[in-house]
């Protein structure tokens, strides 16, 4: 069975809750206890019906206040595969949330509703899934119950949107008319929209196709740990660098080079603690042992001699800003890129991206809390990085605050900087 | 041709040996709770593969709280002695001996809440900066917002409110002195895929977890082991003793744990009775978790697991 992780997100009101509700309702993962808890708040509250979207509904301080705040991941299975929720909160100010739950995600489900049609939030969360990296975006419009079921009103919304969405980098965009109240076309194909000839959502996230959104073409292979265990005897040889394949595959017998010291070598063998295999690939966490002895840590990269990433000081990168302390040139950060920690020094801010319009503002002196804009770094010592859109693993980062540690910004690496 | 496709057991398990590996790189002082419980014992089993072929470079915490079910111990130490592990115990009732906690005066009440303090006060003792949990998103609601790299200030209590955003695989491992991570390398897991992975792995397990006949007793709706701590209460007529076919979803606090009628006796059939069961795993049987929505988080702000 395949795993496929995807976040969704809304305005307020859309019917998130309520659709997650279902989706974990009608594939059997709510249980009896949580569904009378649900009834018994539900009642408490005056609701008249029993309110599907309290199943979802995390901490106390949003119940009390009726909304979500916080990223929250929710699980449920069908025959044919498991799915990772995260559900991303629909303020505006929560940018920081949906960037957070897009980073993990295969796919992003957007919620707009039939009467209203697409609203500045809706381009705004599209936005951020492209700029995330997302490949596969469903729109969901919902509460059609509520515009009687009409095709040509559905018709017009995804018109809207598909005209909005050209600017994007996702390429496959599906369009589903739902009711997540009522059930329609969420589990089953709905008998009041006989116009609408699609799958049912759980049907198309059952079967989207995401194995081809990995990168199985440029090894990289960031080393996690170096292992040498010094009290077996037997084993006292043993070096073997542990770590997780961030993309390409890695066969015994292969020519690598070890980044940053250029060298190279061949695979001898790749082990886990379940024996030795033949060859690696994403996500598998494996050890790998080089033929010859050479120097490597953690924070080094194996890679494929004639194709390496780009090795520099100077980067360039989009970055979604999450401190309240606002972002301003000269700033001195802490930066997490794989499993290596640099220090970084902001040398510009390019641009902030206003995610309505698309609009360049050139002139921004600072990024605010749930900003998105470019800016240029200058990193300590060299990454080994490649182009975001090409590879998620290797083209993301983080920033942390050395006075707080707090994490301010997730960045995902555009090219090298002048 | 081969479709460099892994099973979602698998992907489970390459993001948890990634987790683990991260904490034994850039942490100082880590440590791993052990409940004895399926989730901890799978944590345990993932931990191992992860440090393979080095023995396990942390030790092993356990809260006793005296009131755990001797096969539970006894597993515990059978796993110790196996794996070569160091062990760690922290006893409840050498705190309440102490005088440092008070016990609730009725005979048999829980000490989920007491083990709170004893947990804190080995975390310190050791003075570890990493403790990695077996806990799940999928357990109960205020887990599902939680990190898998869940900062811990110096009372060891969790704010949810000041969660760092936890980005890609990308974790942010930055604490200062005094403050220390929860580590949950199973938050992305579900109790269903817990089964599935002891069944793929044969991870071994207490045998509570499994089929067996005993004696017990009904309250609350909720199936009671008759055993030190737990007895039917005068007066109470509807509480008879009589013998079942039972088993452990979870193994808790003897005083607080209750059984479910079963005979599933392989995971393979604890996975069918699984999949098919409507009642939550803490619903079933933790007694503790019925007082209110909001008991666990409230618990965990103390500092609990
Ligand atoms: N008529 C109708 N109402 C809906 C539908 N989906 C959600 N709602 C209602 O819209 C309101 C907001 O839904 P909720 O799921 O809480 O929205 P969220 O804020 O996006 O999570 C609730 O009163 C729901 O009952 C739908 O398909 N049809």
């Amino acid at each position: 069975m395949e795993l496929l992780r995807f976040a969704t997100a809304g305005s307020v009101d859309d019917g998130k809750s309520t659709l997650i509700g279902r989706l974990l309702y009608d594939s059997k993962q709510v249980f009896e206890d949580q569904l009378e808890a649900v009834e018994a708040s539900s009642l408490a509250r005056g609701d008249e019906y029993t309110n599907l979207a309290l199943l979802t509904d995390g901490l106390r301080a949003e119940r009390e206040q009726g909304i979500t705040i916080d990223v929250a991941y929710r699980y449920f299975a069908t025959p044919r595969r498991k799915f990772i929720i995260a559900d991303t909160p629909g303020h505006t100010q929560h940018t920081r949330n949906m960037v957070t739950g897009c980073s993990t995600a295969d796919l992003v489900v957007l919620l707009v509703d039939a009467r209203v049609g697409p609203t500045e939030q809706t381009r705004r969360h599209a936005t951020v899934a492209s700029l995330l990296g997302i490949r596969h975006l469903v729109c969901c419009i919902n509460k059609m119950d509520l515009v009687d079921w009409d095709r040509a009103r559905f018709e017009a919304i995804r018109r809207e949107f598909d005209d909005f969405a050209t600017g994007l980098a996702v390429t496959d965009i599906t369009c589903i008319p739902i009711s997540a109240l009522r059930g329609d076309n969420i589990v089953e194909r709905s008998s009041e929209m006989k116009w609408y000839d699609g799958p049912a959502l759980l049907r198309h996230l059952e079967e989207v196709h995401i194995s081809s959104d990995r990168n199985l073409v440029d090894l990289r292979f960031p080393v996690q740990r170096v292992v040498r265990p010094i009290a077996a005897n037997e084993l006292r040889d043993f070096r073997g660098y542990a770590g997780q394949m961030a993309s390409g595959v890695l066969q015994v017998g292969d020519e690598v080079v070890v980044l940053p010291s250029g060298f190279s070598s061949a695979v001898e063998a790749i082990e886990t603690a379940a024996g030795p295999i033949e060859e690696a690939y994403p996500p598998m966490s494996v050890l790998v042992r080089l033929k010859d002895e050479l120097d490597v840590s953690r924070g080094d990269m194996l890679c494929r001699p004639h194709n390496q990433p780009s090795v520099g000081q100077d980067i360039s990168a989009m970055v979604c800003w999450m401190s309240e302390v606002a972002l301003r040139p000269g700033a001195k950060l802490s930066l997490k890129h794989t499993t290596r920690w640099v220090r970084a020094l902001v040398k510009d801010i390019q641009y902030r991206l206003d995610v309505n319009t698309l609009h360049r503002d050139r002139e921004a002196p600072e990024l605010s809390l749930n900003d998105i804009g470019r800016i240029d770094l200058r990193t300590t010592l060299p990454l080994f990085y490649d182009e975001y859109r090409s590879n998620r693993s290797t083209g993301s980062f983080v920033l942390v605050d050395d006075a707080t540690n707090a994490t301010v910004a997730a960045g995902m690496i555009l090219r090298p900087s002048n | 041709m081969t479709t460099y496709r892994l099973s979602h057991l698998d992907s489970l398990e390459a993001e948890a040996i990634y987790i683990i590996r991260e904490v034994v790189a850039e942490f100082e002082a880590p440590a791993l709770l052990f409940s004895g419980g399926k989730d901890s014992a799978v944590l345990l089993h993932l931990a191992v593969k992860a440090c393979w072929p080095q023995r396990l470079p942390f030790p092993l915490v356990h809260v006793d709280t005296g009131h755990n079910f001797p096969e539970v111990i006894s597993y515990r130490d059978s796993q110790v002695e196996r794996l070569k592990l160091r062990l760690v115990v922290g006893s409840v009732q050498e705190d309440i001996d102490r005088g440092s906690i008070v016990e609730h005066p009725t005979p048999g009440a829980t000490r989920n809440r007491l083990q709170t303090f004893t947990l804190l006060r080995v975390l310190e003792e050791g003075g570890y900066d990493a403790v990695f949990g077996g806990g799940r998103r999928d357990e109960e609601k205020a887990r599902a917002k939680e990190r898998i790299f869940s900062l811990r200030d110096e009372f060891g209590q969790w704010n949810p409110r000041a969660q760092r955003p936890e980005l890609w695989n990308v974790y942010n491992t930055r604490h200062r002195s005094g403050e220390h991570f929860r580590v949950f390398p199973l938050s992305n897991w579900t109790e269903l895929d817990i089964w599935q992975y002891v069944e793929q792995e044969s991870v071994p397990l207490p045998e509570i977890y499994f089929a067996h006949r005993r004696p017990v007793f009904r309250r609350s709706g909720m199936l009671l082991a008759l055993g030190p701590f737990t007895q039917p209460r005068e007066g109470h007529s509807e509480e008879e003793v009589f013998e079942a076919s039972v088993r452990y979803r979870t193994v808790g606090d003897m005083t607080c744990t209750a059984a479910v009628e079963s005979a599933a006796v392989t995971p393979i059939e604890i996975i069918t009775e699984t999949a098919l069961s409507r009642v939550s795993e803490r619903g079933a049987t933790r007694t503790d978790d019925r007082f209110s929505e909001a008991a666990m988080e409230d618990r965990k702000r103390e500092g609990y697991f």
